[in-house]
């Protein structure tokens, strides 16, 4: 809508005419020419008038000058032989405590140039404003938007074609059906063919005949038509079945109905699953922090944030160094925050946590302590206000799976991570040595201090692996969230509520509990909003908790001896 | 904001006791200026939640009074601004407005942003007779006599921005889904805009309404929502939403398929100072409704801009010349300035004479002309439609014709009331 069909519009120009540099500009041709004339009138109908013929010769070249005309920067300017031109004025700029302004020609928005080649600017003073009332922009939106959707349909990106091909539909404009056509005959991509078939379906469905009307429900039920549902209910309430048409829209609509539930189901499951791994990863480092290590950790918030920091770090540094790979920076990131947060993690263990194992609520003091200290210093550090992390374009926009469902790649992203965070835990705990020294610490450190195991070092090593996983949360959640100083309160009482749920002790536990808040929350929040769903969520965890105290697997380790 | 008195409320309130305490032993100083000057209060938050947003409304208003300082001050008196921070603390908001109005004897008081911090506040200058100037929008249902309200109020931003998209040139929506975070503001504009919406002959059902809680973060189940409510093209989103929630919100509409062409989002809490700290590449061709933005086109405006900036770096405020001008931000400015218009004219300091000389004060404000009401404490203001650029600026897309007179009692919910100092004593009924 903005500045990209003008930049459009100036590229199809380009292209049409290349030698636009050196030659003196293109004349408009010599029907247009009394028309742009006439566009400068200060009688709103003749205006609107000329604006609509303007519209209707189909030249891209005439776009500029309607968006021009919309915006109210279209002014006449008295040549020195006393002609009068139609010129669009560009942003003001004050020189010489003059306000004065760059001037385009009103055909093709072509910047007009002394015979020096310097742009003109002309004093605002000296030009005529040509009137920009409500009435002209009333009628001047459908010839803009009937323009820039058919520019939009060759647009290189798929998702402003399909866009623009679902607006046309809406529209319901029978002018637009020869632009879709050709559209469909070109175009490859499979979501956005869909979308103009059931633009032209919805078309045919609002101005056929009877027999196209009845071919038109048809191929919309077929097609699962999510937007033609409120269209086909009224022309059901009209057509009672027994004729065709009645007969084909009842079939429609309850086909469409039947897809809608499948669809929204799909929707609903994709949707838990999201939730369920956000809340696993979150909860993944706290898991072994305060499920194996026994040592609540009130800072695994602020190393969700310290993580998340440092991926806005690193997209700084791309951009102030490598900005032709900035896509990429998110994959250096997460390795990065993975890091970042371990080494707090580490020097926090060695530093102060392993003077109090085993003082459960001076540890909780501690570390609500360095929690703060870690909140301050990148309040210190990055400022008070939330930072601005970019979403990498691989990780913008959605996959449609199937019609009216699109799972967005960010949530795509971290179910994937979720998952592979999961099996490297696995991996690193029962298939390798460090694993095997871990579970041995954790289930009885006298005797495995007693068989050569450095318990000490163990339990370094284990709370900075638990401090990265919470680093490499705080990089994913970047997508999904805000990152300023404040992020790891949004998050640290979620990842309790699965560990306690959980189960203290198993991961299993908590990767069961994740996946079944997460699911619970999406199939409540529908029918009772975001508010209640929250509060009927806690509700039911504490009644469970009640029944099962030791969550829903028994604990084992260190802290159930105590 | 939160309810509980959380662990960060307890800091807070320890913290702010201290730089309280600070604060006290400088008093002396601050009294013997007192010669050749008139004290005024500033009680924004600069620490807190809300510190985001109010910090830059405390210096929009040091900026104003250097201004008036530079041409001479106020009939011949400096301003001498006394700086408060009520921390994001509903209940030290009154503390320190107390202290202003009762220790420091301030003459008039700008402060406040959420509506609750000035609920909180309200009962401290009824009962001393103080005069605050509140410079953001709010859900009206209001008529304090102690109050100067700069800032809109539901029918110079909710309604006008519903009527543009219901316009043929807005899009001519037909489906409404009012969308909020779950406090007052957005509760009661809400109301406001059904009952605005159904007046003009939008069927319930095609009207939902949804709150979510504060920091929501997972707007997956009401994007779903919002795309099979908006199947068939002709829906439109009113969104009240505050702060954080936004980002994941815009984030989550443009990744599961939705556009500002099949959609719009119409934003009535997204400022330019909210947008400096988001990736603005989801929400851009969305919508905003408000009476000023730092893109009006006036030489007046152009000034303002360059002089906060200036100021920005002059003072080494975080952000310097990047920094941005908004909506709560100019009418900060220009409550600053009504008031001296008024003492001049009233040629007194005292709130009874002020108060009066308020009413129907003129000012050419960086947006354009307002103007006070002449009966209450409400403003005269133009409502601006914008739409969101890739820098996190606006573009104005549709401007109301003049000035819009305010309705602190909204006529689609409380028609039988009206607000007026002059013939009546605040709130009346009005006749049949």
């Amino acid at each position: 809508m903005s500045r990209r069909p003008r930049v459009l519009a100036a590229l199809v120009a380009a292209a049409l005419w290349p030698g636009w540099l050196a030659a003196p500009a293109a004349a408009a041709p010599a029907d247009l020419d009394r028309h742009l004339a006439a566009v400068a009138s200060a009688d709103a109908a003749v205006q609107e008038e000329a604006a609509a013929a303007l519209a209707r010769s189909g030249d891209p070249r005439i776009l500029p000058l309607l968006e021009a005309l919309r915006e109210g920067s279209v002014y006449v300017r008295t040549l020195p032989d006393g002609r009068r031109e139609t010129v669009i004025a560009g942003d003001r700029v004050t020189a010489g405590g003059r306000a004065v302004v760059p001037l385009f020609r009103a055909y093709g928005r072509e910047p007009l140039a002394r015979a020096d080649g310097t742009p003109v600017m002309a004093d605002v003073a000296s030009l005529v404003e040509v009137p920009s009332t409500r009435r002209l922009r009333v009628a001047l939106r459908p010839l803009i938007d009937a323009f820039t959707a058919t520019g939009q349909l060759a647009a290189p990106d798929p998702a402003a074609r399909r866009g623009a091909a679902i607006k046309m539909g809406n529209t319901g404009d029978v002018a637009a059906v020869p632009a879709l056509e050709a559209a469909l005959g070109r175009e490859q991509d499979r979501s956005v063919r869909r979308a103009l078939e059931e633009a032209l379906a919805l078309i045919a469905l609002e101005r056929g005949d009877d027999a196209a009307r009845t071919a038109a429900a048809r191929r919309l039920g077929e097609l699962g038509s999510v937007d033609a549902l409120d269209r086909l209910q009224r022309i059901a309430g009209e057509r009672p079945p027994g004729a065709a048409l009645g007969d084909a829209v009842a079939v429609a609509v309850k086909r469409i109905e039947r897809w809608t539930l499948v669809a929204s189901t799909l929707e609903t499951a994709f949707q838990g699953l999201s939730l369920a791994s956000i809340l696993l990863i979150m909860a993944l480092g706290l898991a072994v922090v305060f499920g194996l290590m026994g040592v609540i950790n009130m800072a695994h918030g602020e190393l969700m944030a310290l993580g998340a920091y440092a991926t806005f770090v690193v997209q700084n540094i791309f951009t102030a160094h490598w900005p032709g790979g900035v896509d990429w920076y998110f994959a250096v990131a997460l390795p990065v925050s993975f890091v970042v947060a371990g080494s707090v993690g580490f020097a926090l263990e060695r530093g102060v946590i392993r003077f109090l194992y085993g003082r459960p609520l001076e540890t909780l003091l501690l570390t609500w302590g360095v929690s703060l200290v870690i909140q301050q210093g990148l309040r210190l550090w990055f400022g008070a206000a939330n930072v601005d992390v970019m979403a990498p374009r691989w990780l913008s926009g959605g996959i449609a799976v199937v019609a009216g469902v699109q799972l967005p790649y960010n949530r795509l992203f971290i179910i994937a991570l979720a998952a592979v965070a999961v099996a490297a835990m696995y991996w690193i705990l029962f298939r390798t040595d460090a694993g095997l020294r871990i579970r041995a610490v954790t289930q009885n450190r006298g005797m495995a201090a007693c068989l050569g195991v450095r318990a000490r070092w163990v339990d370094a090593g284990t709370f900075a692996f638990g401090a990265g996983l919470a680093g490499l949360a705080g990089c994913a959640l970047t997508q999904i969230g805000n990152v300023g100083p404040e992020l790891g309160q949004n998050y640290i009482v979620d990842s309790f509520m699965v560990v306690v749920t959980g189960g203290v002790g198993k991961l299993a536990g908590s990767i069961l509990a994740a996946g079944g808040i997460g699911g619970l929350n999406k199939v409540i929040e529908p029918s009772l909003g975001a508010v209640y769903g929250k509060v009927l969520i806690l509700v039911l965890v504490i009644l469970f908790i009640q029944r099962r105290p030791s969550g829903l697997f028994a604990a084992q380790g260190r802290h159930a001896d105590a | 904001m939160k309810n509980g008195y959380s662990r960060r409320d307890f800091l807070r309130t320890t913290a702010a006791v201290g730089v309280g305490a600070a604060a006290g032993i400088g008093f002396p100083a601050v009294l013997r200026a007192q010669g050749g000057a008139v004290k005024i209060g500033v009680l924004h938050s600069l620490s807190g939640t809300m510190a985001i947003s109010e910090v830059s409304l405390r210096d929009v208003v040091l900026m104003a009074v250097d201004e008036i300082n530079a041409t001479g001050g106020v009939v011949g008196k400096k301003i001498e601004p006394v700086v408060v921070d009520p921390a994001s603390n509903w209940d030290l908001f009154a503390e320190k407005a107390k202290q202003l109005l009762l220790q420091d004897k301030v003459s008039v008081v700008f402060g406040c942003w959420t509506s609750v911090s000035r609920k909180s506040v309200l009962p401290v200058f009824e009962n001393n007779n103080g005069l605050l100037f509140y410079p953001v929008q709010y859900e009206g249902e209001e008529c304090s006599k102690n109050v100067f309200y700069t800032g809109a109020t539901p029918n110079q931003q909710l309604i006008p921005a519903a009527e543009y998209l219901m316009s043929k040139e807005g899009g001519g929506y037909k489906k409404f889904y009012l969308l909020g975070t779950d406090y007052v503001f957005p509760r009661t504009a809400n109301k406001i805009l059904r009952a605005f919406l159904l007046a003009k002959g939008i069927p319930a059902d095609s009207i939902a309404e949804e709150y979510t809680p504060f920091n929501h973060q997972d707007y997956q189940t009401i994007v779903g929502k919002i795309k099979r409510f908006s199947s068939g093209g002709n829906a439109a989103v009113l969104s009240t939403i505050n702060g954080d929630s936004n980002v994941p919100f815009y984030k989550e509409f443009s990744n599961q398929g939705l556009r500002s062409e099949n959609a719009p989002i119409m934003a009535f809490s997204v400022a330019e100072d909210e947008l400096r700290g988001m990736d603005t590449s989801a929400l851009v061709g969305h919508l905003a409704a408000w009476n000023y933005y730092q893109s009006v086109d006036t030489p007046q405006n152009k000034k303002f801009v360059q002089a906060f900036q200036a100021y920005a770096v002059k003072n080494n405020l975080p952000g310097g010349d990047k920094r941005v001008t908004d909506d709560p931000m100019e009418a900060a400015y220009f409550g600053v300035h009504i008031w001296k218009q008024a003492v001049e004219k009233a040629k007194s300091f005292e709130v009874e004479p002020v108060r009066k000389a308020v009413y129907g004060q003129e000012f050419l404000a960086p947006g354009g002309k307002i103007k006070m009401d002449e009966a209450n404490q409400h403003t005269y203001k133009p409502v601006l439609i914008g739409e969101i650029l890739k820098d996190g600026q606006f573009r104005v897309v549709s401007r109301s014709r003049g000035l819009v007179k305010a309705e602190p009692w909204s006529q689609y919910t409380s028609p039988d009331k009206g607000c007026d100092w002059i013939k009546h004593k605040g709130t009346y009924q009005k006749k049949a």
